[in-house]
C-alpha cells in the first residue's frame, strides 16, 4: 500500500482545497497519471499517483480541505 | 557567488486570439515542455473579450445572463486554474508562462509572488506605482486592481498565468462582473497615466521582467528585437 499525501505546494501555503477526483475507489491508476486536483486560493494543483495500482481508498471528499501532510488516499500496487 | 543557469524559454508572440484558441495554444505547448523536451515556454497575447470562471468561481459573480453576454460579444468558459471569475479583452495582455518549476523552484507560492513583481516592475517603466495588498493575489494602484493572476500547474509545470490592464477600453466590462468574486474597483495603464498607450510599449517591457526575475534565456529574444505592431495586424486580419 502506498500513502498519497499532501505535498508541499510553497512557503506558507499550509492547506489546499480538494477540487477533483479523477479516479474513485476501486479504479485502476497508472504512476504519474492525474490522481486529484487541488485548489489554493489563486492556483490549482494536480497531483500525480506515486505508483500503479488500485486506488484502494479515499479519505477527503471533493470540497474537503486537508493540511499538507495529511493522508489523501491510499494505492494498493497488489 | 555562482548564477543560477537561465531557464531557455520560447516566446510565442500571439496576437490577438478568441479564448478557446489561446488555450488550444496551451495545451499544446504545455505538452511540449511535458513530454517533448521543450525547456519551458512564454505565450503573451490579447484576448477578444472573454469572462472566465477558475475553480473557486460562483456564476453569481457574473451579472449578466449567458443571452446577455452573447449579445454584447463576451464568450464565456469555465477554465482550470485557480481563483474565481475575470475578464479578459483586447486593452489587456496576458502572458501565459508555461514554465517547469522543476528547473526553478517547486514553490506556487513563490510563483505567484514573481508574477506579481513582472507586473509592478512592467507599471513602475510606465510611472505608475503598483503594489501588493496583503492576503489579496495581483497588483493594485490605489487600491484598484490593475493587474490579475489565475495559474495551474500540473507535473510541476504552469499554465495560467497573469493579465495586465492597459487600455481604458476594456475598465468597463469588468463592471459585468465582480471581479474575483469581490466588490473591488479596478484600473488600467491608460487610466492611470491619463494617456494613450501602445500595448506594443508594454509588451517588451514585460518581456523584459520576465527575463530578469525568473532568471530566463529567450530563444527567440523579442525584447531585443520587436516588430511587434506588425505582427498584432497580421494576427488582427487574419482574425
Amino acid at each position: 500500500m502506498i500513502k498519497v499525501g499532501l505535498p508541499e505546494l510553497g512557503e506558507g501555503i499550509e492547506k489546499a482545497t480538494i477540487s477533483y477526483w479523477y479516479f474513485q475507489e476501486g479504479e485502476k491508476v497508472a504512476e504519474k497519471d492525474d490522481l486529484v486536483e487541488l485548489a489554493t486560493d489563486k492556483a490549482t494543483f494536480n497531483l500525480p499517483s506515486p505508483a500503479a495500482g488500485v486506488v484502494s481508498q479515499i479519505f477527503f471528499h471533493e470540497g474537503d480541505t486537508v493540511n499538507v501532510g495529511e493522508i489523501l488516499a491510499m494505492i494498493d500496487e497488489g | 557567488m555562482r548564477q543560477p543557469r537561465a531557464l531557455k524559454v520560447k516566446v510565442y508572440d500571439a496576437g490577438l486570439l478568441h479564448y478557446r484558441e489561446s488555450w488550444c495554444l496551451q495545451h499544446r505547448v504545455f505538452n511540449q515542455v511535458w513530454q517533448q523536451g521543450l525547456e519551458s515556454a512564454l505565450i503573451i497575447c490579447r484576448h477578444y473579450p472573454v469572462v472566465t470562471l477558475g475553480r473557486r468561481a460562483s456564476r453569481e459573480n457574473i451579472l449578466l445572463s449567458d443571452d446577455q453576454l452573447r449579445v454584447q460579444g463576451i464568450e464565456l468558459h469555465v477554465v482550470d486554474r485557480g481563483g474565481d471569475v475575470t475578464y479578459h479583452g483586447p486593452g489587456q495582455l496576458t502572458v501565459y508562462p508555461i514554465f517547469n518549476l522543476n528547473l526553478l523552484r517547486r514553490d506556487v507560492h513563490f510563483f505567484l509572488r514573481q508574477l506579481e513583481e513582472a507586473a509592478i516592475d512592467t507599471l513602475s517603466d510606465f510611472n505608475v506605482r503598483a503594489c501588493r495588498l496583503p492576503g489579496l493575489t495581483g497588483a493594485w494602484v490605489d487600491n484598484q486592481k490593475i493587474a490579475s493572476i489565475g495559474i495551474a500547474v500540473r507535473h510541476w509545470i504552469t499554465y495560467h498565468g497573469l493579465s495586465i490592464n492597459i487600455q481604458e477600453s476594456d475598465v468597463d466590462n469588468f463592471y459585468l462582473i465582480r471581479p474575483c468574486g469581490m466588490d473591488i474597483e479596478v484600473t488600467a495603464l491608460e487610466r492611470k497615466l491619463r494617456e494613450p498607450i501602445f500595448i506594443e510599449d508594454v509588451k517588451p517591457r514585460i518581456l523584459e521582467h520576465f527575463k530578469k526575475i525568473f532568471v530566463l534565456e529567450y530563444e527567440d529574444d523579442l525584447a531585443a528585437d520587436h516588430q511587434p505592431r506588425n505582427r498584432i495586424r497580421q494576427q488582427e486580419v487574419m482574425g
